[in-house]
């Protein structure tokens, strides 16, 4: 089936091109940390940290995020999602494959990496990481790939797919529980020395990975003939707002944990986003942002009404992934190592290449979820007829 | 099977050292009063012990004796000079309230507010780092030293992030150039990885006290935390002593005589 990744559209080979080049400005700038070290970043002794660990947390839970379809559609029998499943694994391949990426780029040591596997250690949470990372990678692609071609050569797929759904339902919650376990546990790291940690981390997951997926879902469909059913637009959309409903009184828990109790320690990481600490405000305008944001996207997908609308929800998915990427892909990570343990505070901001070597990572996962969407696209224009290259959809 | 392959690794190392005992010419210039390359027969009287502490007398430490112990340290281990928030440190000194934040010592005797205090790797009974490092490149040893081995450090900085002491540095950059006085008995490091204190356990192995203890002049009490005839023991005995941060768990061996 790969085959159908190599016919496109002229705008589809833009899209490749444009990708490659991407990564190889990025694979430039990763060429130039790996001869001069992670002095290139803006780490230091206090954070030591930063925008890759970041970025590892992040995509875990856009990963993770696949299960809000397939939960429903093997363990409900909800139909609606028949389209949509297929992108919701795709998502989740090429975002693990991002979340490894971004292990490996930040490594001090990166042609040392198989010492995790050559010296095996069960107490330590990293361990156990890519030990669920790699197996949530493998029975998506295992997964997806085979009930793909079951679908194209019409067939229902092969029995022993089913126990492997089941498998990769309880797996995907894992991979973001043991991510928030890298954290959770350490015991001078306050902001996230809490028990609500892993919920906090699906809670945030089941929000922002499906907002995303229903964000490139609805870019295909405005692009191609693709159309995922209203009724899956709609639900998706209601999972979303429950999700982030629960995200945020999740944190509103830690509010009141930290500020009712009145322990320095559990105050000070969040005074620190919120209000700055000792003299250091650089996450303050980043964090007010995403609150504002987080409510402006509740008060329009709350309401039926509006969440329908086609505008208005790109527009509150956007928000929603906006706020939810600063809280987890900037403040997390920082508030963790600020204040630091003798009660300092160490500023930290990506680098250019930091950042740059990142877009190398984001590149290629976009690369992949392009050609694989691509494939699955096709396979399904080819069984139910139509195209998708770049017909507009019909007037309904 | 580790432990005996660091056994068969220091024993190479320590044939190789003796065979070839005098003056490595080539490797550069000691720094003054560095000893002379080790030969088998001084690794026949190890310091030993079931279990090594520090005892930290606070009341005879200002800057200057912080900065005199910090110097042998890092000389003896070819610590570089990075400053900066990259920088590296095994030894350094703090004042009280960032050595003991989780005190919150507020309206203290003026001589206990004033002290500078040493602050290093506590040699922890329960170690975070140890626990976190996915490689084993972090180990304790029967005798309560945590130590690095440099070579299977893949530069995740886990550790860094369990350390509640901070007592963790990451070499950012090739730390060669910044070495001031360079040691050749005492291997440099690489980029891109983490080191600390260790309890100079290559001295303790020559029968020899750490770096710091020999420097602090009777301020830093070094022993066995297992024998009660100890030097250790006694001082601890006679005086109250606190250790960082107790709620973190981790059992730290570094006691600071108040
Ligand atoms: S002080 Fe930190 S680095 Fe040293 S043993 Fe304890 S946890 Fe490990
Ligand atoms: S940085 Fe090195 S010593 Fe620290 S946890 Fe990672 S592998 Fe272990």
């Amino acid at each position: 089936m790969i085959e159908k990744a190599l016919r496109g559209s002229p705008r589809y080979w833009g899209l490749i091109i444009g990708l490659l080049c991407v990564i190889g400005l990025g694979a430039g700038f990763w060429m130039f940390q790996l001869t001069k070290g992670l002095v290139v970043t803006d780490l230091s002794r206090d954070v030591s940290w930063g925008f890759y660990i970041a970025q590892l947390t992040y995509f875990v839970g856009v990963a993770a995020s696949a299960v809000m379809l397939v939960l429903p559609y093997y363990f409900h029998h909800f139909k609606a999602f028949s389209k949509m499943i297929i992108l919701g694994e795709f998502l989740a391949i090429s975002s693990v494959t991002m979340c490894m990426l971004f292990v490996v780029v930040d490594l001090g040591q990166p042609q040392r990496m198989l010492n995790i596997i050559f010296h095996p250690t069960p107490n330590s949470v990293l361990f156990w990481d890519m030990i669920v990372l790699n197996g949530y990678l493998f029975l998506n692609l295992i997964i997806g790939w085979t009930s793909l071609q079951a679908f194209r050569n019409n067939m229902t797929p092969p029995t022993w797919v089913k126990p492997l759904v089941y498998l990769s339902v309880i797996w995907a919650f894992s991979i973001h529980t043991v991510t928030a376990f890298l954290y959770a546990g350490l015991p001078g790291r306050h902001y996230w020395l809490t028990a609500i940690m892993a919920a906090r981390f699906l809670a945030s997951a089941f929000c922002s990975g499906p907002a995303i997926l229903l964000l490139l879902t609805l870019l295909v469909k405005r692009l191609t003939s693709f159309d995922p059913g209203k009724k899956a637009i709609d639900t998706l959309a209601t999972i979303i707002t429950y999700a982030m409903c629960v995200n945020v009184f999740f944190f509103l828990l830690e509010l009141f944990t930290a500020f009712y109790s009145n322990m320095p320690g559990h105050m000070a990481p969040i005074v620190y986003l919120f209000k700055g600490f000792d003299g250091d405000t650089t996450l303050v305008p980043f964090m007010w942002t995403a609150a504002v944001l987080a409510i402006i996207s509740l008060a329009m997908l709350i309401p039926y009404k509006i969440r329908q609308q086609g505008p208005a929800l790109v527009t509150a998915l956007i928000l929603l992934v906006i706020a939810s990427w600063i809280d987890k892909g900037m403040g997390l990570i920082v508030a963790g190592f600020a204040p630091n343990p003798f009660e300092k505070v160490t500023a930290y901001l990506p680098t250019v290449p930091e950042l740059v070597v990142s877009s190398m990572v984001f590149g290629i996962g976009a690369l992949m979820l392009t050609v694989l969407w691509k494939v699955a696209l096709s396979v399904r224009a080819e069984v139910e007829g139509g195209n998708i290259s770049m017909v507009p959809p019909k007037p309904e | 099977m580790k432990s005996s392959r660091r056994k068969f690794l220091k024993l190479a190392a320590v044939s190789a050292l003796g065979l070839g005992a005098g003056r490595i010419g080539f490797l550069g210039d000691a720094p003054a009063g560095a000893m002379d390359i080790p030969t088998a027969a001084d690794y026949n009287a190890p310091r030993e012990a079931k279990h090594w502490g520090m005892a930290i007398d606070t009341t005879r430490f200002n800057q200057e004796l912080v900065d005199t112990c910090a110097t042998a340290c890092h000389t003896q281990h070819n610590v570089p000079t990075i400053p900066g928030k990259k920088g590296i440190k095994w030894f350094w000194g703090a004042n009280f309230e960032e050595s003991f934040p989780t005190e919150h010592g507020h309206n203290l005797p003026e001589d206990v507010e004033h002290r500078t205090y040493p602050l290093l790797c506590n040699q922890c009974e329960e170690p975070m780092c140890v626990r976190v490092c996915p490689t084993q490149a972090t180990f304790k040893r029967a005798d309560g030293i945590v130590m690095m081995d440099f070579h299977r450090c893949i530069g995740c900085r886990y550790c860094m992030a369990g350390c509640p002491f901070g007592a963790r540095s990451f070499n950012f950059q090739d730390p060669r150039p910044f070495i001031k006085n360079f040691n050749p008995l005492f291997p440099t490091r690489t980029r891109g990885v983490v080191e600390k204190c260790n309890f100079c356990a290559e001295l303790l192995a020559l029968g020899k006290m750490p770096a710091c203890v020999e420097a602090s002049g009777g301020a830093l009490i070094f022993g066995d935390l297992e024998d009660p005839e100890s030097d250790i023991r006694k001082v601890l005995r006679e005086r109250f002593a606190l250790r960082r941060k107790p709620d973190a768990g981790t059992g730290p061996s570094v006691y600071y005589l108040m």
